[in-house]
């Protein structure tokens, strides 16, 4: 695979005269874990739909995996993986159900599908879960269930928006441990966040503020030129106040 | 006066022991949190109070009345936001923020003040004409946090408010709630954000379906009985494999860019000196801290204070 993992010039997106993502650009290479921090509303969730090719730009350029997301968002959905906001489970199916559904939905043969889902099943924990139904169990769990679905198909590059909002502070070590371990295997994370702690695990973290770039290095940098201890303060320090924008566009 | 009583409340669904007998008492006034991890019982608690849900055993009441009994009367006196609340998605912000002030009947007069402090808060009012189904995930929470803070209710119940909001507005929102409560509003709110623990005037630590430890957080932090270190300025990954194989440690965690690491007793200089020498870790930084909720809520998770 590229070393590139994911390149954007310009990457425009506009709602009406609304400017959700203002010329985003960016490189994000194999194996990293890149962190995608900003204020509620700042353009990150419309950004990532752009490169899993959900959604379409207004303008600029953008390559996931080495297509192209204008042309080939087929392609770009077998190598990436997806979780979104929300968790993309069925909370009215039961964990095995849920993880038949995404293997389909990835093409995946019957017999891999087992195979995999066993695997899962195996190492979210869920062996005594696997007939339950998805919305009786502890969120922690959906989130890494979530995680192994969005991943049956083996992608490359896996984007996490805000995958631990709502986890209690174990369950989120946790899944940064498995994070961890997916970029040292060579995959490439891209992942937002709210939990400022969370953002010293990434190699770099960029940070969007109305729908504009306005940060990105490595945490010690970013702590380093905004002199500040911690991350919490950087960010505090970049997103200040007032919407930039003037209110005829919004 | 106690305001809210819960006293030896049960409550099983299936084979899940919700709740397993949790007696707690908020005085009026009070900012009572229940911190926890998700499926410990802290929603159920919540629903029970609010009157949506019937325990099986125990007893639960507000202001005086019985949730099982009284059922308008608390609900008259009673605000209440649950998890995932849902606005409507095909009315714009400024108009789901009328909706609920018509709902609860807040007076004309009252509401410029209130939208503008709300507004302060979520930073939403330049997208007032926006169609809530339109806004960001955390936009979206913070309008229904809006509609929910809309009115002063005596007892405010919020469940996992701050799901999803960014930073800065947390900050913001838990100004509110403390201007809220200095105006005599009780208010129990759960959160999965261990920083947030500190601003309450008294927390409880749930733990499968039981309470673990109740009080101030000075008082929950002060019961904490190992002394806790920070360690920076080396690779830390090592360093937890290190100091993993020392008797003296107690637990390490992974905070952000530094190691916090619990003993029994304070280690002497040589001591730290030492591992330093013997671990290869010569930029080896250590500080003794005092222990946040955080620290408290993980040991108790790793069976350490048991
Ligand atoms: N379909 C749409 N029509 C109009 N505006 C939209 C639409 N989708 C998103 N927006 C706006 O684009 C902006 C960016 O939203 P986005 O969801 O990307 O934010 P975010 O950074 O992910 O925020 P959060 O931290 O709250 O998840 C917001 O102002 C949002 O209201
Ligand atoms: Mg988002």
């Amino acid at each position: 695979m590229n070393e590139i993992a994911v390149q954007t010039q310009n990457l425009t997106r506009r709602f009406g005269k609304f400017t959700a993502v203002d010329r985003l650009t960016i490189t994000v290479s194999r194996g990293e874990i890149f962190g995608f921090l900003g204020a509620n509303g700042a353009g990150k969730t419309t950004a990532i739909r752009m490169l899993c090719g959900l959604l379409l730009p207004s303008e600029g350029e953008a390559t996931v995996a080495g297509f192209d997301v204008y042309k080939s968002s087929e392609a770009i959905k077998k190598n990436i993986g997806y979780m979104s906001q929300r968790f993309s489970l069925y909370d009215d199916l039961t964990i095995s159900e849920n993880i038949d559904f995404f293997g389909g939905v990835y093409g995946l043969s019957p017999a891999l599908i087992e195979e995999r889902k066993e695997a899962l099943i195996e190492q979210v924990g869920l062996g005594d879960f696997r007939k339950r139904l998805t919305r009786d169990l502890p969120l922690g769990f959906k989130q890494r269930l979530a995680l192994g679905s969005a991943m049956l198909h083996d992608p490359p590059i896996i984007f996490l928006d805000e995958p631990t909002s709502g986890v209690d502070p174990r369950a989120r070590r946790e899944f940064w441990s498995i994070i961890n371990e997916l970029a040292a295997a060579g995959k490439t994370v891209f992942v937002t966040t709210h939990f400022m702690d969370e953002a010293e695990y990434c190699h770099r973290v960029s940070i969007m503020r109305a729908g504009k770039l306005i940060a990105l290095d490595s945490p010690g940098k970013l702590k380093e030129s905004y002199g500040r201890n911690n991350m919490q303060d950087v960010f505090v320090a970049l997103v200040n106040d007032e919407d930039p924008r003037p209110e005829e566009q919004l | 006066m106690h305001h809210l009583i819960v006293d030896n409340v049960a409550k099983t669904y299936g084979e899940t022991r919700a709740l397993k007998g949790v007696s707690l008492a908020v005085e009026k006034g009070e900012l009572f949190g229940l911190i926890g991890p998700d499926g410990a019982g802290k929603t159920t608690l919540l629903r029970s109070i609010c009157t949506l849900l019937v325990p099986d055993s125990g007893s639960i009441t507000v202001a005086g009345l019985d949730i099982s009994r009284d059922v308008p009367a608390i609900r008259a006196i009673l605000g209440y936001m649950p998890q995932r609340f849902s606005l409507y998605q095909d009315l714009s912000v400024a108009q789901n923020l009328r909706f609920f002030a018509d709902l609860f009947q807040v007076p004309k007069h009252e509401r410029p003040e209130r939208l503008a402090r709300l507004y302060h808060f979520s930073r939403l009012e330049p997208f007032k004409s926006r169609l809530a189904g339109n806004l960001s995930g955390g936009m979206k929470q913070k309008l229904a946090l809006s509609c929910a803070l809309i009115h002063t209710p005596e007892i405010l119940v919020l469940d996992e408010p701050t799901f999803g909001v960014d930073p800065v507005s947390r900050q913001e929102f838990w100004e509110i709630l403390h201007q809220i409560r200095a105006g005599g509003t009780t208010i129990v709110v759960s959160t999965a954000y261990m920083d947030e623990a500190d601003q309450c005037d008294r927390i409880a630590l749930f733990f499968e379906g039981e309470i673990a430890a109740m009080g101030s957080p000075a008082a929950v932090k002060g019961a904490f009985p190992y002394r806790v270190y920070r360690l920076s300025g080396t690779a830390l990954q090592d360093l937890k494999t290190f100091l993993e194989g020392q008797p003296e440690v107690r637990g390490i965690q992974l905070f952000g860019d530094a190691l916090h690491v619990s003993f029994s007793e304070k280690p002497s200089p040589e001591t730290w000196r030492e591992w330093a020498r013997r671990g290869g870790f010569p930029g080896l930084r250590w500080e003794e801290i005092s222990p946040s909720i955080e620290d408290v809520f993980l040991a108790h998770m790793a069976g350490e204070t048991a």
